[in-house]
């Protein structure tokens, strides 16, 4: 499972480092659509590369970058609209129960499907991530919905789906079922630079079990 | 319901109340335990036709159930009684404390292993949960070394449709061949002696939400399966295969037209409410039976001595009962029919319109007992609905029904009508959180099977204390994903302890004794000549227990939580041997076997509340565990 912490470096340059020209290529697979050669020459190790325009590089689902470059991501346009936006979480969050998320997923705790309340994802987390995997379904049990309900609230239900895991989200918990009360989704957390986990954050998921008989 | 605009289009509203009455529970601790006030006594709610008269005659198997034990296990049941006995006597009160593991073997999957380890001709026989790889093992050679393993690939996809694990509850060896089925829905038999296949046919869908996790009963050339998915709207259905080839014989569904459920001039149920024409239809709503649920995923027996095949359907769909008023035949109940044909004998609905998800699937035992004077051909059932039914196998006719765990969701079975007394108070509804229902949905005891020694005359019970809140939730049907419509949460019932092990005297309707675990006991039980009884820990201890008095006498930490069934066979070299498979999981498990998430105290279909703090006990695993006494 890939962590919440992505390979994602929005606004930060490109650290493809042109050892072989190999690894160069290396940069720029899995690109979709293919995203611009910034240069056709090896580049010496920590130049930074401006991208000619920002790429749109789809859905990525690994923190593994060879040659340890990092293409440009930004936010899909179609993605844009459903950040900050209390009303397709709160539609979202109807849908999951109308459309029978819920019996696979449970209130996000999961059960016959994976938890999506943990901010671990097989298939990414950002939001057009999401939305990819309720389109396509996915192979280990997943449904396809794409054609199966509008776009419009395919993205509703990805809000959702990201809400969950949100820290406000889980605050919000009170002492009913989880994500009961989901938070907007900040568009920043799908611009988190992040290899680790931004600094004076509360976005902390780490737990530690006791045994039974355990320190309290 | 009520209709609501979302983007424009209207939408049906059904979660309406679950969004107004948020439970209670953020659930990372276990609920506190039902007061035991809450439940009825046995003495209250058991009934019986006659008083016992165990004078008459000593309760025990048929020959023709139960032969003569070779030493072999190639059934899950053992045998056609379903006693799961042993015959071997090495293993006693005295040596059991000498136990010791010699053998272990990685599954290689780490999910609820539920299946028997099967031993025939010396080799041992191992089907894992999905993905249902098959292996077999080579008891002659030191460290029984691999034969050949078979890996069927059933389509990952089925996982999804898996309600409570992707569980497989084990193979049977029969004319050389290997029988099992797979999550995905097929049936396949695999020569025993090349590891290849010699038939698999495809009987069950994914895309309506069927999967496959019985264990197939084998029986005079014919292959009995039925399907999994009472949870997501199937309609459920028993199918004779033939043994030889694999084709289908016969499917019988178990709601629906008469023509379908095979019920003609045969059909004689004891009880005036099972008679009728298409009440598998008029006892639904308009075509609510079509997506009812009423499986067949627990256990098959064949009758030698009365040429009847008896198996329990499941729970109706959805669980909210409010969606489909009726009895709704013929779930929650139990079938005996003719093998040629399948044609129904007799019928029997343990709970008529079902509001607890009390499947009636739970395994039988064919015995012989004395009861009202005389000796009868009786099963003992032990139902998720709480009770312990001995019904006459000929008639379908409930001679005792007595509560072996907490009950409170009825008061009793009336025997005049056969049909449980309902407990208003504990009557599931929309909107309404009613609290502290007993049994829980997974039961008084789920699938896993008790066992019967004909020494001591008593039933291993291996079964649960717990029980629930539940909200019913309305809820619409798309098929391929969850029928469900609840919201469940479980917790422990009167005590505290969400286990036990009760050792059922059938002819006095009482325990003999009691052992409480812990955990839920999901795993089987096996009862030896040597008045031994076997059983596994959700927290992962293998036990062995006098059979006469329930005094521990050995236990044995294996690497996960066992949920599987242990078996007693006679090794090559003449010795007895015990054998149980570990690996977590199943609905108990899914904490720990799942994805699942502690915090949500609903998942797991309201498992995870009450099995919270499984994950500080056990972990994931999968092993094969052989254990004998040293030389
Ligand atoms: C039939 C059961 C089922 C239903 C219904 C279902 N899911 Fe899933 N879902 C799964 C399974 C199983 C997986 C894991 C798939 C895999 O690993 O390949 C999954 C995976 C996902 C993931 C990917 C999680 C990750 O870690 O990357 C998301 C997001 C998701 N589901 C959301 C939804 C939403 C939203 C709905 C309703 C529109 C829904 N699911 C309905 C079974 C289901």
């Amino acid at each position: 499972m890939s962590s919440r912490f992505r390979a994602n470096s929005v606004g930060s340059p490109i650290k493809c480092v042109g050892l072989t020209v190999l690894l160069l290529a290396g940069c720029e697979t899995g690109v979709r659509p293919p995203a611009p050669v910034a240069q056709s020459t090896p580049v010496a190790p920590s130049t930074p590369v401006a991208p000619a325009e920002p790429v749109y590089r789809g859905v990525v689902d690994t923190a593994l970058s060879p040659g340890a470059g990092r293409t440009l991501a930004t936010i899909d346009p179609r993605a844009a609209k459903y950040y900050d936006n209390p009303e397709a979480v709160k539609v979202g969050k109807f849908l999951f129960g109308s459309m029978n998320c819920a019996g696979c997923h449970t209130n996000g705790g999961g059960g016959m499907a994976p938890s999506l309340m943990d901010n671990q994802w097989i298939y990414g987390g950002r939001l057009e991530q999401i939305h990819q995997t309720l389109v396509e379904g996915r192979p280990n049990g997943m449904p396809a919905w794409g054609g199966v309900l509008p776009d419009d609230e395919l993205w509703q239900l990805a809000a959702y789906v990201r809400s969950m895991s949100l820290p406000e989200t889980l605050a919000a918990q009170g002492s009913g079922n989880p994500s009961q009360s989901p938070a907007p989704v900040p568009r920043a957390v799908d611009e988190d630079t992040g290899w680790a986990a931004p600094a004076a954050t509360t976005n902390d998921y780490s737990e530690t079990l006791k045994g039974p008989d355990g320190p309290q | 319901m009520r209709t609501l605009s979302v983007n424009g289009r209207p939408v049906t509203v059904f979660l309406l109340s679950a969004m107004l009455a948020p439970l209670p529970t953020f659930a990372q601790s276990v609920p506190a335990a039902v007061p035991q006030s809450e439940i009825f006594t046995r003495e209250q709610i058991g009934h019986a036709l006659a008083q016992p008269t165990p004078g008459v005659g000593r309760t025990a198997p048929s020959s023709a159930n139960a032969p003569q034990d070779d030493g072999q296990w190639s059934m899950p049941s053992k045998n056609y009684a379903a006693t799961r006995f042993s015959s071997l006597t090495e293993i006693s009160p005295t040596t059991a404390k000498k136990l010791q593991p010699v053998l272990t073997f990685s599954l290689a999957v780490n999910k609820g292993q539920e299946a028997a380890p099967i031993v025939v001709g010396n080799t041992m026989y191992i089907v894992t949960a999905y993905p249902n790889i098959v292996y077999a093992l080579d008891l002659t050679r030191p460290g029984a070394p691999l034969k050949w393993r078979f890996s069927p690939q059933p389509v990952p996809a089925s996982q999804g449709v898996a309600c409570c694990d992707v569980v497989n509850r084990g193979g049977t060896v029969s004319d050389g061949k290997f029988i099992f089925t797979t999550l995905d829905g097929q049936v396949i038999a695999i020569d025993v002696n090349t590891g290849r296949s010699v038939w698999r046919t495809q009987l069950g869908n994914i895309n309506k939400g069927e999967s496959i996790t019985m264990a197939p009963l084998v029986a005079k050339g014919r292959v009995y399966v039925g399907n999994s998915g009472g949870e997501l709207g199937v309609r459920g259905w028993l199918t004779a295969l033939d043994e030889k080839d694999g084709k289908v014989v016969w499917r019988a569904y178990n709601a629906g037209p008469d023509a379908d459920v095979l019920i003609s001039s045969q059909f004689k149920p004891f009880y005036s409410g099972d008679k009728g024409t298409d009440l598998g239809v008029t006892t639904w709503p308009t075509d609510a039976w079509k997506i009812g649920g009423s499986t067949a995923w627990g256990w098959v027996n064949y009758d030698a001595e009365l040429n009847s095949i008896y198996y329990g359907s499941g729970n109706p769909g959805p669980w909210n009962a409010e969606q489909r008023p009726g009895d709704n035949k013929w779930t929650a109940g139990m079938f005996s029919r003719d093998p040629a044909t399948g044609q129904a004998r007799w019928f029997y609905q343990f709970s008529p319109h079902d509001e607890h998800d009390y499947d009636g699937v739970n395994e039988q035992i064919l015995l012989d007992m004395p009861f009202a004077g005389k000796m009868q051909k009786v099963m003992v059932h032990p139902d998720r609905n709480g009770y312990l039914y001995v019904i006459n196998r000929s008639t379908g006719q409930v001679l005792s029904a007595d509560p072996y765990g907490p009950v409170n969701s009825t008061k009793g079975v009336d025997l005049a009508t056969g049909r449980p007394i309902i407990n208003p108070e504990k009557e599931t509804k929309v909107g309404v959180q009613v609290r502290n229902i007993c049994p829980t949905a997974s039961g008084a005891k789920d699938w896993n099977p008790s066992s019967f020694s004909p020494r001591t005359g008593l039933l291993y019970i291996p079964h649960e204390n717990m029980c629930m809140d539940w909200m019913n939730v309305a809820v619409s049907y798309i098929a391929g994903t969850p029928y469900v419509g609840a919201d469940v949460h479980m917790k422990p019932g009167p005590g505290g302890n969400r286990g036990v092990l009760t050792a059922w005297d059938p002819v006095r309707r009482r325990p003999a004794w009691e052992v409480k675990e812990n955990f839920p006991v999901w795993s089987g039980t096996v009862v030896t000549a040597g008045d031994v009884v076997f059983y596994g820990t959700m927290d992962g201890w293998f036990k062995a227990a006098n059979a006469r008095t329930g005094a521990a006498l050995w236990r044995f930490k294996v690497d996960s939580g066992i949920v599987g069934q242990p078996v007693s066979y006679r090794g090559p070299d003449g010795h007895q041997y015990v054998a149980v498979l570990s690996g977590v999981g199943g609905w108990a498990g899914a904490v720990v076997s799942g994805p699942v998430d502690r915090r949500d105290g609903a998942a797991a279909i309201g498992m995870v509340s009450a099995m919270s703090d499984l994950p500080k006990y056990s972990t994931a695993g999968g092993t094969l565990y052989v254990f004998s006494l040293p030389r």
